[in-house]
Protein backbone atom coordinates (compact mmCIF):
# COMPACT_ATOMS: atom_id res chain seq x y z
CA UNK A 1 0.00 0.00 0.00
CA UNK A 2 1.60 3.77 -0.23
CA UNK A 3 1.07 6.12 2.29
CA UNK A 4 0.70 9.69 1.83
CA UNK A 5 4.21 10.13 0.60
CA UNK A 6 3.71 7.93 -1.92
CA UNK A 7 6.16 5.54 -0.57
CA UNK A 8 5.26 1.74 -0.16
CA UNK A 9 5.12 0.86 3.37
CA UNK A 10 5.88 -2.36 4.59
CA UNK A 11 4.89 -2.69 8.21
CA UNK A 12 7.66 -3.83 10.35
CA UNK A 13 7.25 -7.34 11.60
CA UNK A 14 7.81 -6.12 15.25
CA UNK A 15 4.74 -3.75 14.19
CA UNK A 16 2.69 -7.17 13.66
CA UNK A 17 3.97 -9.11 16.26
CA UNK A 18 3.04 -6.85 18.47
CA UNK A 19 -0.21 -6.74 17.36
CA UNK A 20 -0.43 -10.66 17.46
CA UNK A 21 0.47 -10.95 21.20
CA UNK A 22 -2.36 -8.57 21.96
CA UNK A 23 -4.53 -10.77 19.90
CA UNK A 24 -3.80 -13.38 22.02
CA UNK A 25 -3.97 -11.55 25.48
CA UNK A 26 -7.94 -10.30 24.41
CA UNK A 27 -8.59 -13.77 23.49
CA UNK A 28 -6.87 -14.67 27.48
CA UNK A 29 -8.59 -11.99 28.51
CA UNK A 30 -12.38 -13.06 26.84
CA UNK A 31 -11.52 -16.76 28.16
CA UNK A 32 -11.22 -15.34 31.74
CA UNK A 33 -14.35 -12.81 31.83
CA UNK A 34 -16.71 -15.80 30.27
CA UNK A 35 -15.24 -18.82 32.72
CA UNK A 36 -15.02 -16.63 36.06
CA UNK A 37 -17.96 -14.76 35.43
CA UNK A 38 -16.12 -11.59 36.17
CA UNK A 39 -18.44 -9.33 34.78
CA UNK A 40 -22.00 -11.11 35.49
CA UNK A 41 -24.88 -10.01 34.08
CA UNK A 42 -22.36 -7.61 31.65
CA UNK A 43 -21.10 -10.67 30.37
CA UNK A 44 -22.27 -11.02 26.48
CA UNK A 45 -21.31 -7.25 26.52
CA UNK A 46 -17.88 -7.99 27.42
CA UNK A 47 -17.30 -10.54 25.19
CA UNK A 48 -18.80 -8.63 22.11
CA UNK A 49 -16.90 -5.56 23.19
CA UNK A 50 -13.48 -7.62 23.70
CA UNK A 51 -14.10 -9.01 19.72
CA UNK A 52 -14.75 -6.09 18.81
CA UNK A 53 -11.30 -4.68 20.18
CA UNK A 54 -9.76 -7.79 18.37
CA UNK A 55 -11.76 -7.20 14.86
CA UNK A 56 -10.46 -3.64 15.13
CA UNK A 57 -7.31 -4.40 15.52
CA UNK A 58 -6.77 -7.27 12.66
CA UNK A 59 -9.17 -4.55 10.61
CA UNK A 60 -6.72 -1.80 11.59
CA UNK A 61 -3.04 -3.40 11.43
CA UNK A 62 -3.17 -6.48 9.49
CA UNK A 63 -5.78 -5.09 6.59
CA UNK A 64 -4.09 -1.73 6.85
CA UNK A 65 -7.29 0.19 6.97
CA UNK A 66 -5.10 2.37 9.20
CA UNK A 67 -3.31 3.73 6.61
CA UNK A 68 -6.02 3.70 4.22
CA UNK A 69 -7.47 7.42 3.01
CA UNK A 70 -10.69 8.71 3.92
CA UNK A 71 -12.71 7.02 0.89
CA UNK A 72 -12.33 3.32 1.97
CA UNK A 73 -12.74 4.01 5.94
CA UNK A 74 -16.19 6.06 4.66
CA UNK A 75 -17.43 3.11 2.73
CA UNK A 76 -16.68 0.29 5.31
CA UNK A 77 -18.33 2.54 7.88
CA UNK A 78 -21.56 2.97 5.53
CA UNK A 79 -21.72 -0.66 5.40
CA UNK A 80 -21.58 -1.39 8.81
CA UNK A 81 -24.41 1.65 9.56
CA UNK A 82 -26.49 -0.60 6.68
CA UNK A 83 -25.93 -3.77 9.10
CA UNK A 84 -26.34 -1.63 12.09
CA UNK A 85 -29.89 -0.01 10.36
CA UNK A 86 -30.84 -3.92 9.72
CA UNK A 87 -29.94 -5.00 12.99
CA UNK A 88 -31.75 -2.08 14.40
CA UNK A 89 -34.99 -2.18 12.98
CA UNK A 90 -35.34 -5.71 13.04
CA UNK A 91 -34.86 -5.35 16.86
CA UNK A 92 -37.29 -2.87 16.93
CA UNK A 93 -39.64 -4.81 15.53
CA UNK A 94 -39.51 -8.00 17.54
CA UNK A 95 -39.26 -5.37 21.10
CA UNK A 96 -42.33 -3.04 19.65
CA UNK A 97 -44.77 -6.02 18.15
CA UNK B 1 2.18 2.62 -10.67
CA UNK B 2 3.86 1.85 -13.79
CA UNK B 3 6.27 -0.64 -14.77
CA UNK B 4 7.93 -1.38 -17.76
CA UNK B 5 5.80 -4.67 -17.74
CA UNK B 6 2.72 -2.22 -18.05
CA UNK B 7 0.38 -0.21 -16.11
CA UNK B 8 -0.70 -2.17 -12.54
CA UNK B 9 -3.82 -0.51 -11.13
CA UNK B 10 -2.90 -1.88 -7.45
CA UNK B 11 -5.28 0.78 -5.64
CA UNK B 12 -8.09 -0.31 -8.33
CA UNK B 13 -7.83 -4.18 -7.40
CA UNK B 14 -7.76 -3.50 -3.60
CA UNK B 15 -11.07 -1.44 -3.70
CA UNK B 16 -12.34 -4.14 -5.90
CA UNK B 17 -11.64 -6.58 -3.17
CA UNK B 18 -12.87 -4.20 -0.46
CA UNK B 19 -16.26 -3.75 -2.03
CA UNK B 20 -16.46 -7.87 -1.94
CA UNK B 21 -15.82 -7.63 1.76
CA UNK B 22 -18.16 -5.08 2.09
CA UNK B 23 -20.52 -7.83 0.55
CA UNK B 24 -19.65 -10.49 2.72
CA UNK B 25 -19.94 -8.19 5.83
CA UNK B 26 -23.78 -7.81 4.43
CA UNK B 27 -23.82 -12.28 3.91
CA UNK B 28 -22.56 -12.92 7.21
CA UNK B 29 -24.74 -10.12 9.11
CA UNK B 30 -27.78 -11.41 8.32
CA UNK B 31 -26.99 -14.78 10.14
CA UNK B 32 -25.99 -12.49 13.08
CA UNK B 33 -29.15 -10.46 12.79
CA UNK B 34 -30.68 -14.16 12.96
CA UNK B 35 -28.42 -14.89 15.62
CA UNK B 36 -29.27 -12.13 18.25
CA UNK B 37 -33.24 -12.14 17.39
CA UNK B 38 -33.85 -16.13 18.68
CA UNK B 39 -30.87 -15.31 21.32
CA UNK B 40 -33.20 -12.65 22.74
CA UNK B 41 -36.62 -14.83 22.24
CA UNK B 42 -34.74 -17.98 23.82
CA UNK B 43 -32.22 -16.77 25.89
CA UNK B 44 -32.29 -19.18 27.93
CA UNK B 45 -32.17 -22.41 25.13
CA UNK B 46 -29.12 -20.29 23.78
CA UNK B 47 -27.68 -20.58 27.36
CA UNK B 48 -28.36 -24.12 28.06
CA UNK B 49 -26.99 -25.07 24.21
CA UNK B 50 -23.86 -23.12 24.33
CA UNK B 51 -23.01 -25.24 27.11
CA UNK B 52 -22.37 -28.15 25.24
CA UNK B 53 -20.00 -25.84 22.82
CA UNK B 54 -16.19 -27.55 23.50
CA UNK B 55 -14.40 -24.48 24.77
CA UNK B 56 -11.03 -25.82 24.70
CA UNK B 57 -11.07 -26.72 20.70
CA UNK B 58 -13.16 -23.05 19.90
CA UNK B 59 -10.18 -21.74 22.25
CA UNK B 60 -7.78 -23.58 20.15
CA UNK B 61 -9.09 -22.69 16.98
CA UNK B 62 -9.00 -18.76 17.02
CA UNK B 63 -6.12 -18.61 18.68
CA UNK B 64 -4.52 -21.08 15.29
CA UNK B 65 -6.75 -18.17 12.96
CA UNK B 66 -5.26 -15.25 14.65
CA UNK B 67 -1.50 -16.91 14.46
CA UNK B 68 -2.80 -17.70 10.74
CA UNK B 69 -3.51 -14.10 10.33
CA UNK B 70 -0.27 -12.61 11.33
CA UNK B 71 1.56 -15.56 8.66
CA UNK B 72 -0.31 -13.97 5.73
CA UNK B 73 0.71 -10.73 7.15
CA UNK B 74 4.05 -11.50 7.30
CA UNK B 75 4.34 -13.10 3.88
CA UNK B 76 3.23 -10.03 2.21
CA UNK B 77 5.94 -8.13 4.11
CA UNK B 78 8.55 -10.34 3.37
CA UNK B 79 7.84 -10.47 -0.62
CA UNK B 80 8.18 -6.71 -0.45
CA UNK B 81 11.54 -7.36 0.69
CA UNK B 82 11.96 -9.27 -1.97
CA UNK B 83 12.52 -12.48 0.22
CA UNK B 84 10.33 -14.62 -2.23
CA UNK B 85 11.03 -18.25 -0.36
CA UNK B 86 10.46 -16.73 3.28
CA UNK B 87 7.24 -15.06 2.07
CA UNK B 88 5.55 -18.83 0.32
CA UNK B 89 6.82 -20.56 3.90
CA UNK B 90 4.91 -18.38 5.32
CA UNK B 91 1.93 -18.70 3.01
CA UNK B 92 2.61 -22.40 3.83
CA UNK B 93 2.35 -22.20 7.27
CA UNK B 94 -0.86 -20.27 6.49
CA UNK B 95 -2.56 -23.11 4.73
CA UNK B 96 -1.71 -25.58 7.33
CA UNK B 97 -2.78 -23.43 10.18
CA UNK B 98 -6.20 -23.37 7.81
CA UNK B 99 -6.15 -26.85 7.54
CA UNK B 100 -5.01 -27.53 10.72
CA UNK B 101 -8.40 -24.88 11.88
CA UNK B 102 -10.73 -27.37 9.58
CA UNK B 103 -9.42 -30.18 10.94
CA UNK B 104 -10.26 -29.61 15.08
CA UNK B 105 -13.51 -28.40 13.31
CA UNK B 106 -14.74 -31.87 11.81
CA UNK B 107 -13.37 -33.16 15.40
CA UNK B 108 -16.14 -30.73 16.83
CA UNK B 109 -18.80 -31.73 14.59
CA UNK B 110 -18.43 -35.00 14.85
CA UNK B 111 -18.64 -35.14 18.81
CA UNK B 112 -21.85 -33.32 18.09
CA UNK B 113 -23.28 -36.02 15.46
CA UNK B 114 -22.27 -38.67 17.43
CA UNK B 115 -24.67 -37.88 20.40
CA UNK B 116 -27.17 -37.35 17.34
CA UNK B 117 -26.81 -33.27 17.41
CA UNK B 118 -26.97 -32.60 13.66
CA UNK B 119 -29.80 -30.63 11.78
CA UNK B 120 -33.12 -32.48 11.58
CA UNK B 121 -31.79 -35.49 13.74
CA UNK B 122 -34.81 -36.38 16.61
CA UNK B 123 -32.16 -35.87 19.12
CA UNK B 124 -32.05 -31.84 17.85
CA UNK B 125 -35.71 -31.71 17.23
CA UNK B 126 -36.47 -33.04 20.75
CA UNK B 127 -35.18 -30.59 21.90
CA UNK B 128 -37.34 -28.12 20.58
CA UNK B 129 -37.31 -23.96 20.60
CA UNK B 130 -34.30 -22.61 21.09
CA UNK B 131 -31.96 -25.36 21.66
CA UNK B 132 -32.69 -26.76 17.65
CA UNK B 133 -32.51 -23.03 16.09
CA UNK B 134 -28.86 -22.57 18.23
CA UNK B 135 -27.78 -25.84 16.90
CA UNK B 136 -28.98 -24.49 13.16
CA UNK B 137 -27.35 -21.51 13.13
CA UNK B 138 -24.30 -23.11 14.98
CA UNK B 139 -23.74 -25.53 11.59
CA UNK B 140 -24.97 -22.93 9.26
CA UNK B 141 -22.69 -20.36 10.65
CA UNK B 142 -19.45 -22.17 11.06
CA UNK B 143 -20.42 -24.34 8.16
CA UNK B 144 -20.44 -21.13 6.02
CA UNK B 145 -17.42 -19.78 7.55
CA UNK B 146 -15.72 -23.21 6.91
CA UNK B 147 -16.17 -23.53 3.57
CA UNK B 148 -14.47 -19.76 3.56
CA UNK B 149 -11.47 -21.04 5.42
CA UNK B 150 -11.26 -23.98 3.00
CA UNK B 151 -11.74 -21.37 -0.44
CA UNK B 152 -8.84 -19.35 1.46
CA UNK B 153 -6.49 -22.20 1.59
CA UNK B 154 -6.98 -22.89 -2.11
CA UNK B 155 -6.33 -19.75 -2.93
CA UNK B 156 -3.07 -19.27 -1.00
CA UNK B 157 -2.12 -22.16 -2.25
CA UNK B 158 -2.42 -20.25 -5.98
CA UNK B 159 -0.49 -18.06 -4.86
CA UNK B 160 2.36 -19.66 -3.55
CA UNK B 161 2.31 -20.73 -6.74
CA UNK B 162 2.50 -17.40 -8.37
CA UNK B 163 4.49 -16.56 -5.84
CA UNK B 164 7.57 -18.84 -6.89
CA UNK B 165 7.19 -18.21 -10.48
CA UNK B 166 7.57 -14.81 -9.64
CA UNK B 167 4.67 -13.34 -11.13
CA UNK B 168 3.73 -12.14 -7.64
CA UNK B 169 6.81 -10.03 -6.56
CA UNK B 170 7.96 -7.18 -4.90
CA UNK B 171 6.47 -4.52 -7.66
CA UNK B 172 3.32 -6.52 -7.91
CA UNK B 173 1.89 -7.81 -4.79
CA UNK B 174 -2.41 -6.73 -5.59
CA UNK B 175 -3.09 -10.70 -5.40
CA UNK B 176 -1.10 -11.59 -2.73
CA UNK B 177 -2.35 -8.55 -0.81
CA UNK B 178 -6.40 -9.04 -1.85
CA UNK B 179 -5.70 -12.66 -0.46
CA UNK B 180 -4.54 -11.60 3.08
CA UNK B 181 -7.16 -9.15 3.51
CA UNK B 182 -10.05 -12.43 2.69
CA UNK B 183 -8.04 -14.20 5.05
CA UNK B 184 -8.27 -11.25 7.64
CA UNK B 185 -11.87 -10.91 7.03
CA UNK B 186 -12.54 -14.68 7.43
CA UNK B 187 -10.51 -14.45 10.81
CA UNK B 188 -13.03 -11.43 12.41
CA UNK B 189 -15.84 -13.59 11.44
CA UNK B 190 -14.92 -16.19 13.84
CA UNK B 191 -13.77 -13.61 16.03
CA UNK B 192 -17.51 -13.29 16.04
CA UNK B 193 -18.63 -16.58 16.39
CA UNK B 194 -15.99 -17.60 18.75
CA UNK B 195 -17.72 -15.78 21.68
CA UNK B 196 -21.54 -16.57 20.51
CA UNK B 197 -21.02 -19.40 20.07
CA UNK B 198 -18.91 -20.68 22.96
CA UNK B 199 -18.59 -18.72 25.38
CA UNK B 200 -21.63 -16.59 26.21
CA UNK B 201 -23.78 -19.25 28.19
Amino acid sequence: MKDSSGETRIIATRAYVAVWLVLLVLLAATLAVARLQLLARYSVLGSLLIATVKAGLVLAFFMHLKYEGRFLKGLLLLTLSALGLFIGLTFADVWYR
Amino acid sequence: MSTQTGHIDAAGKKMGMWFFLFTEILFFGGMFLLYSIFRYKYAQDFHNAAAEENIVLGTVNTAILLTSSLCIALSISAIRRGERFFSSWLQLVTIVMGVAFLVIKYFEWMAKIDIGIYPDSPVLLKMGGGQTLFFGLYYVMTGLHGLHVLVGCVVIAFMMHFTMKQTINRGNVARLENTGLYWHFVDIVWIYLYPLFYLIT
